[in-house]
């Protein structure tokens, strides 16, 4: 086993994470778990690939890379409006779908609802794009040394830095602001919530748009990493909802530190065991979680 | 009477199943400045009359007004930012966000300016919750929640405070200082509707209360004559004039 398996976990753990928050919060404050959201993360990819290509086209600002990153100012550029794109989605979907089954019937049938909207998002992006796989570079990156005999590529510590960024913001805005506390008020008693003067539809909206936000930013980086692909968010779906499971439904920092440890467990199951054993390492810490500490890492008894 | 009812209900039909009302047909008005108690056995919807009044529970029939307007279709959240606050009987605090944050939260209904001095003056009504103001609210005793709920309804200085049941659950001692917080809050001029199980802790503050029997209005008068009525005690208060209820 050589070191690097650490940052190759830790990388493909951030994206993880990204995806991993969106879902912890829509699961807390809707009580229901999306299975549609890993075509957020779909979605959000293949919108900053169109937008990039629209803004290098029709903008005439640059699709070169800009060194020493594989990433064109064109996508730079593209990513804040693809998310903005997955948030109008997000949304879209919950007032065309989930909304009208809010309250008004089982739980179930919102879940499935989501297996529904997931099929018909694949399906229609694979129509739209093709099942062929599509690429922001092909450009080849070499890693560089950084250090404790560790090797990565500048755009994954890039993403990195980006996924922890962007995680932090949203612990910040939950625990600060008076947004994040109408949300954490929602999460945990939306009748209550609303007799403290909550607007939980209002409320609800953010959550969903914050979710889709945060799931284009980790498509992209999944994109950027692999490839992009129809299949590429629904792949990242279970090591999504063991993350959000094993870091405690709810808990923006458990999620991310959750989908860190599914991400590196993936590596070292990699390195150890063979990449076909990749995709049971989430199956297995998600039953590990559920039989020893239901309530994840940072999780409150309900 | 001679002020204009702040707060009435006509005719209210309420309940949690259509067809099923657990509210059928009660009147029911509270003064500026008065507390009104709404009494009677379990069961007599009492509860399910205030959730209405608040919003949190479908009306079939009747209205709601409250400072002149109907707001019987007006949203819950609408309803307190009205002015018209609301203290419910159990999971009455977010037990998962801190006391601070419980009051900022209803602080956030003001303008910026004054969230901290508003903030602060509940905290020196409640020097209680102060010491206590990092604190898990899921880890304060049930009085101190109560009166975190209290402090979270007042915190917006609401023309009106609807309250279910404060004294459930709490100790004799908790249930006096709920009850003389009450009796102080009156003072600043806010009206009270105070639904009660322990009907001689409600008679001993109210100027007037009602009392509910399967759904609908059964007496109403002024409170020391509600209290003082041996035959009203026995039958509807569980003994109002000689015992505390739990």
């Amino acid at each position: 086993m050589t070191p690097q398996v650490v940052v190759d976990g830790l990388i493909s753990g951030a994206l993880i994470g990204l995806g991993a928050i969106g879902l912890t919060l829509t699961y807390s404050i809707l009580r229901f778990a999306n299975f549609a959201h890993g075509e957020f993360v779909t979605f959000g990819a293949y919108a900053a690939l169109a937008l990039s290509a629209v803004i290098s086209s029709q903008v005439g600002v640059s699709g070169e890379a800009l060194e020493p990153f594989s990433i064109s100012l064109a996508l730079v550029l593209a990513v804040p409006l693809a998310m903005a794109l997955t948030a109008a989605f997000a949304l879209a979907l919950d007032h065309l779908l989930f909304s009208r089954l809010r309250g008004k019937s089982e739980a179930i049938s919102v879940v499935m609802a989501s297996f529904g909207a997931s099929l018909a998002i694949r399906a229609a992006i694979e129509f739209v794009f093709t099942s062929r796989p599509s690429y922001f570079n092909r450009e080849l990156q070499i890693a560089q040394p950084i250090g404790f005999g560790l090797k990565a590529t500048p755009n994954q510590l890039a993403m990195l830095v980006v996924a922890v960024a962007l995680t932090t913001g949203v612990y910040l805005l939950l625990a600060r602001t008076q947004l994040g506390r109408s949300m954490r008020a929602v999460s945990e008693n939306p009748s209550l919530a609303r007799v403290a003067g909550v607007d939980v539809e209002r409320t609800i909206r953010f959550t969903w748009a914050l979710g889709g936000a945060l799931a284009s930013a980790g498509g992209v980086m999944a994109g950027l990493l692999v490839q992009i692909r129809p299949f590429m968010g629904f792949d990242l779906l279970l090591p999504m909802f063991a993350a959000a499971i094993l870091g405690g439904i709810g808990s923006v920092p458990g999620a991310f530190v959750g989908a860190l440890i599914v991400g590196l467990a993936e590596a070292l199951t990699v390195q150890l065991a063979g990449a076909e054993w990749r995709a049971a390492v989430a199956f297995v810490a998600l039953v590990g979680v559920l039989l020893i500490r239901p309530t994840g890492i940072a999780g409150r008894a309900a | 009477m001679s002020a204009p009812p702040i707060l009435a209900v006509e005719d209210l039909v309420a309940g949690y199943e259509p067809g099923l009302p657990i509210v059928n047909g009660v009147s029911m008005h509270a003064a500026d400045g008065e507390i009104v108690g709404v009494l009677g056995p379990n069961g007599a919807g009492k509860s399910t009359l205030i959730k209405a009044m608040a919003g949190l529970v479908a009306t079939s029939r009747g209205k709601v007004r409250f400072g002149g307007r109907d707001i019987t279709k007006t949203p819950a959240h609408l309803r307190i930012r009205g002015g018209l606050a609301f203290t419910p009987q159990t999971e009455n605090v977010f037990t998962s966000m801190s006391v601070d944050d419980n009051l900022k939260l209803a602080a956030g209904l003001l303008p910026a300016p004054r969230r901290p001095s508003r903030i602060a003056a509940m905290f020196e009504t409640f020097p209680d919750l102060a010491r206590q103001r990092t604190l898990l609210a899921g880890r304060l005793s049930g009085g101190q929640r109560q009166m975190l709920a209290i402090a979270r309804a007042l915190l917006i200085e609401p023309k009106a405070l609807m309250l279910d049941e404060p004294s459930a659950g709490l100790s004799p001692k908790a249930v006096s200082a709920v009850f003389a917080s009450l009796a102080e809050i009156r003072k600043t001029g806010v009206t009270i509707v105070l639904v009660e199980q322990n009907a001689k802790a409600a008679l001993a503050i109210a100027d007037r209360a009602y009392i509910l029997v399967q759904g609908r209005n059964r007496h109403e008068g002024l409170a020391s004559a509600l209290g003082s009525d041996p035959m009203i005690a026995a039958l509807y208060l569980g003994g109002a004039g000689t015992e505390d209820a739990a």
